[in-house]
């Protein structure tokens, strides 16, 4: 690892439906907030990244130019970095290598979205190339619906077990979102209530899946000497991991899938993680859907392949767990998806420095962030530490 | 979070013309007369489909022309039912993810050719592991929808 770099602060919006305010003020708004935490000022940062969903969700491109002013970035270096849904984390990535390097001692991160604004699965199959498989994949939960059969039938997992432990995933999360202040979707829900809802695509039902979210999350990245001179608890970035696959989503085995193993991998070889599912004590995996978050956990080491079912229905990753997952309620509760990621990292943050509130899991000092983009294509890692 | 105040309703519209290249015009070209064509990379030895100008993995230039067989084994499939803007298949859809015979990656196209207005029909109906073969339209320009879908054996 190069310099060492610390999350010195973090900022969010409440998020949901904002149509109360346009997409330049709901930026402003978590920077405004990220300042307030760390008591820096606009004069403090020496860079500014930034990214969102593909330009067509608003229907502004170059977002990172129209929210000069909302980051106060005018007279300062910018720079945009988009991966689809793992953006948060690729923004994360981009702020620690700028600081990591020597070339910046201060770096603003900020990751955006404005979900109600648009309409996001149309814009999502735009990912697509336009020959092949834009006509076939309808957005995003087509394809989490093929995964989680080809994960189901690889490792013979019965449909039954699948269902209560997705229904358990959702009920968890749900009550979660509850603890936390910004939080879009809180709402109480059975195991029942997941099962009875809507089929979206199968067996993907209603509550199995993230809503549409406006939101947007900002997080100061910082060299040592700036983090030490601040005198509060920060967070140590102690690794990161970024892989992807190829573009066209029948090339590649999505279930011992190469590109989450080999970016949790990279992440856990620089942070000196052997066996995560003891070492972290808090994981804020990216979990648009139910059934994904389970082959998460198996690609991320936390469990052998086809075992996740299993450890979720005896409550390893619930908030009294042996490894909590996502006490933010998730991206389940939660998803303004060019802010997600870093909203993965910032919630990580949190939790390493004591500052998660309601939802803080008791002494927690090594966290894992992730965030997946693309057609099943890209996964990016982070490790905060509470530890240098 | 109560208020809201005025909206925009605007859009935009953007007229595109992409480029096949020669690799993706002769797999389109060979969709008109039902054929189904990958490339086979000389150092992997894995048969692409649709046909590719390079490997993926060892990116080298694959023009090693393979007819593939317009049968496969379903992979995986999911099952559509809601709307987006500019939807370019009607819903109710079911796309699936097919290994064609003698290939190494999976295709994706439709699966048809019964009754897809009912989701607990179409859930008897399919299954991963069924045989399915190719379908094909009687009008055909050189698309991806020259196949109108793959239905089960």
């Amino acid at each position: 690892m190069a310099r060492a770099v610390a999350v010195v602060g973090v900022g969010q919006t409440h998020h949901g439906r904002r149509m109360d305010v346009s997409y330049p003020d709901l930026v402003r708004e978590a920077v405004v907030r990220v300042f307030e935490d760390t008591g820096l000022s606009p004069k403090d940062v020496d860079g500014v990244v930034s990214g969102t969903m593909p330009s067509m969700m608003e229907g502004v491109a170059l977002t990172h130019l129209y929210f000069a002013e909302a980051m106060q970035a005018v007279g300062k270096p910018i720079l945009k970095t988009e991966t689809c849904g793992s953006t948060g984390v690729s923004i994360a990535h981009t702020a620690f290598y700028w600081v990591a390097s020597g070339m910046a001692e201060v770096v603003l991160a900020v990751g955006h979205e404005k979900m109600y604004e648009g309409d996001s699965q149309a814009t999502m199959t735009t990912v697509l190339d336009p020959f092949y498989q834009r006509y076939f994949l309808a957005g995003a939960p087509g394809v989490f619906s093929m995964q989680s059969q080809l994960w189901a039938t690889r490792y013979k997992i019965p449909q039954d077990k699948i269902r209560d432990a997705a229904a358990f995933i959702s009920v968890t999360h749900h009550q979660s979102a509850f603890d936390n202040p910004y939080a879009h979707i809180k709402m109480k829900v059975t195991m029942e209530d997941v099962k009875n809802s809507r089929i979206i695509v199968y067996p993907i039902r209603l509550l199995d899946v993230c809503p549409n979210s406006d939101g947007a999350c900002a997080v100061i990245f910082a060299s040592e000497k700036v983090a030490k001179r601040l005198g509060r608890k920060v967070a140590w970035v102690k690794g990161v991991g970024y892989r992807g696959d190829e573009q066209f989503f029948g090339d590649s085995d999505k279930v011992v899938w190469q590109s989450a193993i080999e970016a949790a991998k990279q992440a856990y070889d620089q942070a000196g993680i052997k066996d995560p599912l003891k070492e972290l004590d808090v994981a804020e995996v990216y979990n648009p859907f139910t059934y994904q978050e389970m082959i998460f956990y198996e690609c991320f080491g936390f469990c052998e392949f086809g075992k996740a079912p299993d450890l979720v229905l005896r409550g390893i990753f619930s908030r009294e767990g042996e490894l909590p997952v996502c006490p933010s309620g998730g991206v389940l509760c939660t998803n303004p998806i060019g802010a997600t990621g870093l909203i993965r990292v910032a919630e990580a943050a949190m939790q390493v420095t004591g500052r998660a509130g309601e939802h803080q899991v008791p002494g927690a000092k090594l966290a894992l962030a992730h965030a997946m983009g693309g057609i099943d294509q890209f996964n990016g890692v982070m490790i905060l530490g509470s530890e240098l | 979070m109560a208020r809201e105040y005025r909206t925009l309703k605007t859009e935009v519209r953007l007229p595109y013309e992409v480029a096949y290249g020669a690799t993706w015009t002769r797999f389109f070209e060979g969709l008109k007369d039902k054929k189904i064509y990958g490339t086979r990379c000389k150092e992997c030895k894995r048969v692409l489909v649709p046909a590719r100008s390079f490997c993926p993995r060892c990116f080298v230039t694959t023009d090693e022309w393979v007819e593939v067989k317009e049968e496969g084994t379903l992979v995986a499939w999911c099952y559509t039912n809601y709307r987006y803007f500019g939807m370019p298949i009607e819903p109710p859809f079911v796309t699936g993810l097919i290994r064609l015979d003698g290939t190494d990656v999976n295709f994706l196209h439709l699966i048809g050719g019964f009754d897809l207005s009912n989701f607990e029909e179409v859930s008897k109906t399919l299954r991963n592991g069924i045989k399915v073969k190719a379908v094909w339209s009687e009008e055909r320009r050189g698309h991806i929808l020259d196949i109108r879908y793959f239905e089960p054996v």
